[in-house]
């Protein structure tokens, strides 16, 4: 039973979990290999990555969640190991709603939750319209579907430096549309990786390098559609979006949550575009929870202060994870 | 959906926006690629007045693209090699053999490749350090450490994605296999290895994908010496002046091995990316 706890598909996975495990009684004896019930062989597979992922995950996340009670700056960096105790010193200076530095990790949680739910949504409605307008038939069809996902593929700085040159506030492609064509702001030249504008600058890099994956995953789920079930209900008079919501949308429900939870986590973690579109800094109507710690640890040497925020992140993320772990992993999946 | 004639009108009209939408930063990219410096430092200009190959010669010469390049590929390649490697042998463990603490394993992977990289650069960092204080090994600015970090991402994908690829491999082979006498080793490299090998090379491709991408780490962690294409781009970029034609050259030609890369293995991605949608 235990090789079906992950299966091609999570639908696949959630509906061969709930079945009883029928432990393989019926073939067993002839197979040598299955009869040794306690193998080193598994361990002996597993062995190398256990030993990576205690060296380079597990390790480094105990001694981060270590670094968020020490007092560590560039003094003491090279020599961390006696940097003071500090007990929660860093999450009083960290969180202090009255402080400048609780207020800005406060607005930058906010800020990157709204930038999360923009970038995630948009990127789900124009996947969504891309897979529906792409699983039927008709020529042209591969080549286009390809072609959706070059931004996907490309190497997120290489998309991110396109969007920043088109967003140049003198002379770009962007301000070259909308006020030389469009004569939109008239004769002012907006600067779009300035101010509060660039917020609205890097959600339209983001969602132009998200979509793709929508759409990708959407796509899939969509291939498993019957078009007799739309033949049908078109017979009974269901107009287009009637057929979008009552069949199209309930078709592709198991895929969703996953896909939702996952963009939203790779969201919530942006930092190539920030870093590529303004630098290590960003501008403060733009920084991100990634951006801020980065800038906190390398910026101004200030280990403590990004531990203790990478703590809050941590913490934020593992509830996030357990709710991605029991969509994918269902429970009783194996023997352990 | 039911191609009525409205169906077609919208979705001829829905897919042209979404391919304009795609293709206008791409079209930015490659004419800037092919204009003269001077035709660059303008008004943007959809069309170009003059068309040159020139930068795709001078991005060599301008910043040491080769070097670039070459970093890149070492710490790329090293980090997919060994990830899959590793991977492989625990994938097929996961797949296919029972054993205490195995969900414990996979949950570990399944929760590890959802955090950010920046949780785990800053312990790296630290511990680096430490490594040079002690012994005096260098990891700062080296491959290997470059290497290791790499892998905080590209493993944990490896191993979800092939313990996929693998428990969809009928299990009728390997137990053929075994009846001739192949023992489980020989069963996973005689018969399901050649057989998931589409899958290998789709998360190897992806894994190399995601690893030639990097900005985070490769911002912390490397030096003149070993620094990558992400960090080197930046370099177009003087004080005065910005080689922005030259910058969207370097960008199509460190662009072509992914993409290429990615059209080749993409149908065997769609399959493996739904089974954990991991990136």
């Amino acid at each position: 039973m235990s090789h079906s706890a992950i299966q091609n598909s999570p639908a696949n996975a959630a509906e061969t979990a709930t079945m009883p495990a029928p432990e393989q009684s019926g073939k067993g004896p002839e197979l040598p290999a299955r009869k040794p019930r306690r193998s080193f062989l598994p361990y002996g597979l597993i062995m190398p990555a256990v030993i990576l992922e205690v060296l380079i995950h597990i390790g480094p996340m105990i001694l981060g969640v270590w670094i968020a009670f020490i007092s560590l700056n560039q003094l003491n960096l090279t020599n961390w190991l006696n940097a003071p105790f500090v007990g929660l010193q860093n999450f009083v200076n960290g969180l202090n709603p009255e402080s400048t530095i609780g207020q800005a990790f406060f607005s930058t949680v906010g800020r990157t939750m709204l930038y999360t739910v923009t970038v995630v949504g948009f990127s789900w409605i124009l996947g969504m319209a891309g897979a529906v307008f792409l699983s039927s038939n008709f020529k042209g069809r591969a080549i286009l579907r390809t072609f959706f996902l070059v931004p996907y593929a490309l190497p997120a700085y290489v998309g991110t430096i396109a969007w920043a040159f088109m967003f140049n506030q003198r002379d770009g492609a962007v301000n070259q549309i909308l006020v030389d064509t469009l004569h939109l702001f008239g004769d002012e030249r907006p600067f779009w990786l300035l101010g509060g504008n660039s917020f609205g600058a890097m959600i339209m890099v983001n969602i132009w390098q998200l979509w793709p994956f929508a759409f990708l995953m959407l796509m899939a789920a969509l291939q498993n559609v019957p078009n007799d079930v739309y033949e049908a209900a078109a017979i009974d008079g269901a107009t287009l979006w009637q057929q979008f919501r009552t069949i199209t949308l309930p078709m592709v429900q198991p895929a969703n949550g996953v896909l939702l939870l996952v963009m939203s986590l790779w969201t919530f973690n942006q930092f190539n575009i920030p870093f590529v579109l303004f630098g290590a800094a960003s501008p403060k109507e733009a920084t991100l929870v990634s951006p801020l710690i980065y800038q906190n640890s390398f910026g101004s040497w200030n280990f403590g202060l990004g531990g203790a925020m990478s703590v809050l992140l941590l913490i934020a993320l593992f509830i996030a994870s357990i709710f991605y772990i029991r969509m994918v992993l269902p429970k009783g999946g194996d023997n352990d | 959906m039911i191609e009525t004639r409205n169906f077609r009108i919208l979705r001829n009209v829905v897919l042209s926006i979404l391919a304009l939408w795609v293709a206008i930063p791409l079209y930015v990219v490659a004419s800037t690629s092919m204009k003269p410096l001077k035709d660059v430092s303008g008004l943007f200009q959809w069309l170009p007045r003059e068309i040159t190959l020139a930068p795709y010669f001078d991005i060599w010469t301008t910043v040491p693209l080769g070097k670039y390049f070459q970093n890149s590929l070492i710490i790329t390649v090293s980090a997919t090699a060994c990830s899959v490697t590793v991977a492989v042998l625990a994938a097929y463990a996961v797949a296919r053999l029972q054993f205490k603490g195995k969900r414990v394993f996979s949950l570990t992977v399944l929760s590890t490749q959802m955090f950010p990289g920046i949780l785990f650069l800053l312990p790296l960092y630290l511990i680096f350090t430490q490594i040079r204080n002690i012994t005096g090994i260098q990891l700062q600015g080296s491959y290997p450490g470059l290497i290791i970090t790499y892998m905080t991402f590209t493993l944990p994908f490896a191993i979800w994605m092939l313990s996929g690829y693998f428990a969809s491999i009928p299990k009728e082979l390997e137990e053929a296999s075994m009846i001739d006498g192949t023992g489980r080793m020989g069963a996973l490299f005689r018969v399901v290895l050649p057989v998931a090998k589409p899958g290998i090379i789709a998360v190897a491709v992806y894994s190399f994908i995601s690893a030639w991408g990097e900005v985070l780490f490769a911002s912390v962690l490397t030096n003149e010496a070993t620094k990558t294409l992400s960090l080197g781009l930046k370099s177009y970029a003087s004080e005065s002046d910005v080689f922005w034609n030259q910058l969207m050259a370097a960008s199509v030609v460190v662009s072509l091995p992914v993409l290429i890369g990615f059209i080749l293995v993409q149908k065997h991605l769609v399959a493996g990316l739904s089974a954990g949608a991991v990136k």
